[in-house]
């Protein structure tokens, strides 16, 4: 059935050597990433008096085959970067590249070809579902959109998914409500694996999830990337599951990656004060390092989107500021192999 | 959203257990509703009724002309009184004087006024066919139980149709502003602002007093055209069609922006986004995920709705703004009684028309209430 869904994997081999970095293939490219959502106002004509700066310029890549867990308060930016990334909101600014190709300037059926390769997991499993459709019906919808298959195949791959999420596939006729949190969370899991895709943005997958289940739709997540060798965005605001999930973490602030690194050393050595504090909130399991660890404590709220501090937008509160914080917004900057942080203090 | 809540997880033991569809979900909630069912059974009773008016007119039950119904025919002249009539009570029950409507000869079709307390005339006429009417009658020899039946014609027309119209006028307006938002969204809404600002009553009176106007001059004109074929099928039916776009003008506009409001809440849902993050086209979002969405909520209202345009044309027919004179409905009804000076001498012809305008609105009350129970699932889980 997977051979209905045929996936362009050929690459020319020049443009396979240049998204190569080491023996790792960079599957998606995101440079200077803005979006901004205007604010109208105004009776009857609208005029944008405002913009709320969502995202404001970030950069990174994904490996082929890699977890970058993607980690920040709510309301930093995390999901806003995460659909535009998958063009579900078109970006204000900046490029995204996945497999070489420019993804901000594709339209319509393209796009939609596109749209085969990126899928989305998201993060209410009562929201995710529509309550009107039966689960056949909810998990077969990319097959239809695609016309992809007769009715009969797209009800043996629906079956096929189900199994593969752990879920009976005498289920296709039942509907959302009947299903627990966890249960609707591997049925949206099977909806965005049904067109075979390569990168799946996890928003927050977890996070509305009873703590028993967490892990099991992590270990699911885990075993569906190495069956079908997929590359996951996981999206979470904790950095707890993170580290046991993601090849390399990157840290949002108030719509700016500010450090990026690998998973232990991110946990090890975090440079950023931000990182610093988020990470001192986690409790630690072993009861001795516990007990001498230090809590940081932020001091105020994360400034309004609409009006960012100027200069780094951290410095309004950040422990260690000093007068250049203040004045210029600091670069991304890799200070050790793989680890990059935008501070002027490191 | 509220229907999830307390759902059971499903056991895998359990496999062959049919999925319980929301529509089906729904048609238990509603059977819970015991005044809900009693009135869904009323209203296919009023419509089954109203729509096979024209059968027992052929059975002989109601009549033709607008005349007998229920007829005892007698003939006087072989009976005495009792025999005539065996519950005396069926006709002339106040046996005033005054009383011309209860029952009566026709003499060349129209009534003669009956003087004495059983229906019978002071001196028999043996050559004519004596009528009595079961719900009473008018002067015109006009069977009151004829004209309500046909008059649940009008009313269910005007309901159904009022509310059919405005639901999808309401529906495709609040769903283009809602669905593609911006600029288009803000003009719309200020278009409906305006709308809401102009006196209702008043803009239909006035749709209405000119209609009438329209209909009258041109009524034996031969008119040309779209206007023609409007004015003529308008003609055919009793000057409902006219009523309709007067009802229409403005009945749609509180359907459309609960409709917009639906949608803007149901476009930012995961289920929609996950529609289009695999590409599905708007009308496949707009059908296939939003309209079952809120069909139901949307349906409660129109169904809450029909009342007020049930009312709305009885008021204008009393007033002689509603349907063409001579076509029976409730409205018109009741203002023949006042007019002929029926008020206090003869209730009961009151009584026809306004239970059965009643009973209809109130059907629909109470059906709009279970449905409310069982579609819209805001209101569930209490
Ligand atoms: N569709 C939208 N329109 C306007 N503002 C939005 C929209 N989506 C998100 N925002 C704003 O952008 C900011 C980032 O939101 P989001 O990406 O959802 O954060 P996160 O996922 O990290 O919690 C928030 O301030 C939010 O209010
Ligand atoms: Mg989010």
């Amino acid at each position: 059935m997977s051979s209905t869904t045929p996936n362009v994997q050929t690459q020319p081999d020049e443009v396979k050597n240049l998204f190569q970095s080491g023996d790792k293939r960079v599957l998606v490219e995101v440079k200077n990433l803005k979006k901004y959502f205007p604010i109208k106002s105004g009776i009857v004509f609208q005029r944008e008096v405002a913009a709320v700066k969502a995202v404001d310029g970030v950069s990174f890549h994904i490996y082929e085959g890699e977890t970058l867990g993607l980690v920040g308060e709510s309301g930093c930016g995390k999901s806003t970067t995460g659909r535009t990334i998958l063009q579900l909101y078109r970006a204000t600014d900046g490029s995204v590249t996945f497999e070489g190709q420019e993804l901000t300037t594709l339209k319509g059926e393209q796009l939609r070809r596109m749209r085969r390769r990126m899928q989305m997991v998201f993060q209410d499993p009562y929201a995710s579902l529509n309550p009107r459709m039966s689960v056949g019906r909810i998990v077969a919808e990319p097959l239809v959109v695609h016309g992809i298959g007769t009715k009969r195949e797209r009800e043996e791959r629906v079956a096929e998914l189900l199994e593969l999420v752990g879920l009976n596939p005498y289920f296709v006729r039942r509907y959302p409500h009947e299903f627990s949190g966890g249960q609707r969370q591997r049925i949206g899991l099977a909806r965005s694996l049904a067109l075979n895709p390569k990168f799946i943005v996890a928003d927050e997958p977890i996070s509305a999830l009873d703590v028993s289940i967490q892990a099991q739709v992590v270990n699911l997540l885990q075993q569906l990337q190495q069956d079908l060798g997929l590359t996951y965005l996981f999206i979470a605001h904790d950095l707890s599951m993170v580290r046991h999930l993601c090849d390399r973490v990157a840290v949002m602030y108030l719509g700016k990656i500010v450090e990026i690194a690998e998973s232990e050393e991110l946990y090890t050595n975090p440079l950023h004060p931000y990182t610093q504090a988020l990470l001192s909130a986690v409790p630690v399991p072993d009861p001795k390092v516990e007990e001498k660890r230090q809590r940081i404590i932020l001091k105020g709220d994360v400034p309004s989107p609409i009006n960012p501090p100027h200069g780094c937008n951290f410095n309004t509160r950040c422990p260690v500021s000093v007068d250049v914080c203040f004045e210029q917004d600091p670069e991304l900057v890799e200070v050790l192999p793989e680890h990059w942080v935008a501070c002027h203090r490191v | 959203m509220a229907v999830a809540e307390g759902a059971k997880p499903i056991s895998l033991e359990d496999e062959h257990h049919e999925g319980v569809s929301p529509w089906i979900d729904s048609w238990r909630l509603f059977k819970r509703n015991k005044a809900a069912v009693i009135a869904l059974v009323m209203l296919i009773i009023i419509v089954f009724i109203a729509l096979t008016a024209g059968l027992w007119t052929q059975l002989g039950l109601l009549d033709a002309r607008g005349g007998a119904a229920a007829r005892h025919t007698v003939n006087p002249a072989n009976q005495t009184p009792q025999d005539a009539y065996p519950d005396p009570g069926l006709c002339a029950r106040d046996g005033q004087d005054s009383n011309p409507y209860w029952c009566g000869w026709l003499e060349s079709d129209v009534l003669v006024q009956v003087q004495n307390k059983y229906c019978f005339r002071p001196e028999p006429d043996t050559t004519q066919e004596q009528w009595c009417y079961l719900l009473g009658g008018d002067s015109d020899g006009k069977d009151w139980l004829t004209q309500t039946v046909y008059g649940a014609q009008v009313s269910l027309a005007v309901g159904f149709i009022g509310a059919m119209t405005s639901m999808i006028i309401g529906m495709i307006y609040g769903i283009v502003a809602g669905y593609y938002g911006g600029g288009i969204d803000n003009l719309m809404m200020r278009f409906i602002d305006f709308l809401y600002g102009l006196p209702g009553i008043v803009i239909i009176i006035l749709l209405q007093v000119y209609f009438t106007e329209l209909a009258r001059t041109y009524q034996d004109a031969d008119q040309q055209g779209i206007a023609g074929f409007l004015l003529d099928l308008n003609k055919d039916l009793g000057g409902l069609l006219f009523l309709f776009f007067a009802l229409g003008a403005l009945g749609w506009i509180g359907m459309a922006r609960q409709a917009r409001g639906m949608v803007l809440s149901y476009r930012e849902q995961e289920f929609v986004e996950a529609a289009r993050a695999v590409g599905a086209s708007n009308r496949r979002i707009i059908f296939v995920h939003l309209l079952p969405n809120i069909l139901g909520p949307l349906i409660v209202l129109e169904t809450m709705a029909i009342p007020g345009y049930i009312f709305l044309e009885a008021g204008l027919s009393f007033i002689g703004l509603g349907v063409q004179p001579g076509t029976p409905s409730w409205g018109s009804m009741i203002s023949e009684v006042r007019d002929r000076g029926g008020l206090f001498s003869n209730r009961h012809l009151l009584l026809v028309p306004g239970t059965a305008l009643v009973l209809t609105t109130l059907s629909f009350n109470f059906l709009g209430d279970g449905l409310r129970d069982a579609l819209d699932p805001r209101m569930r889980g209490n």
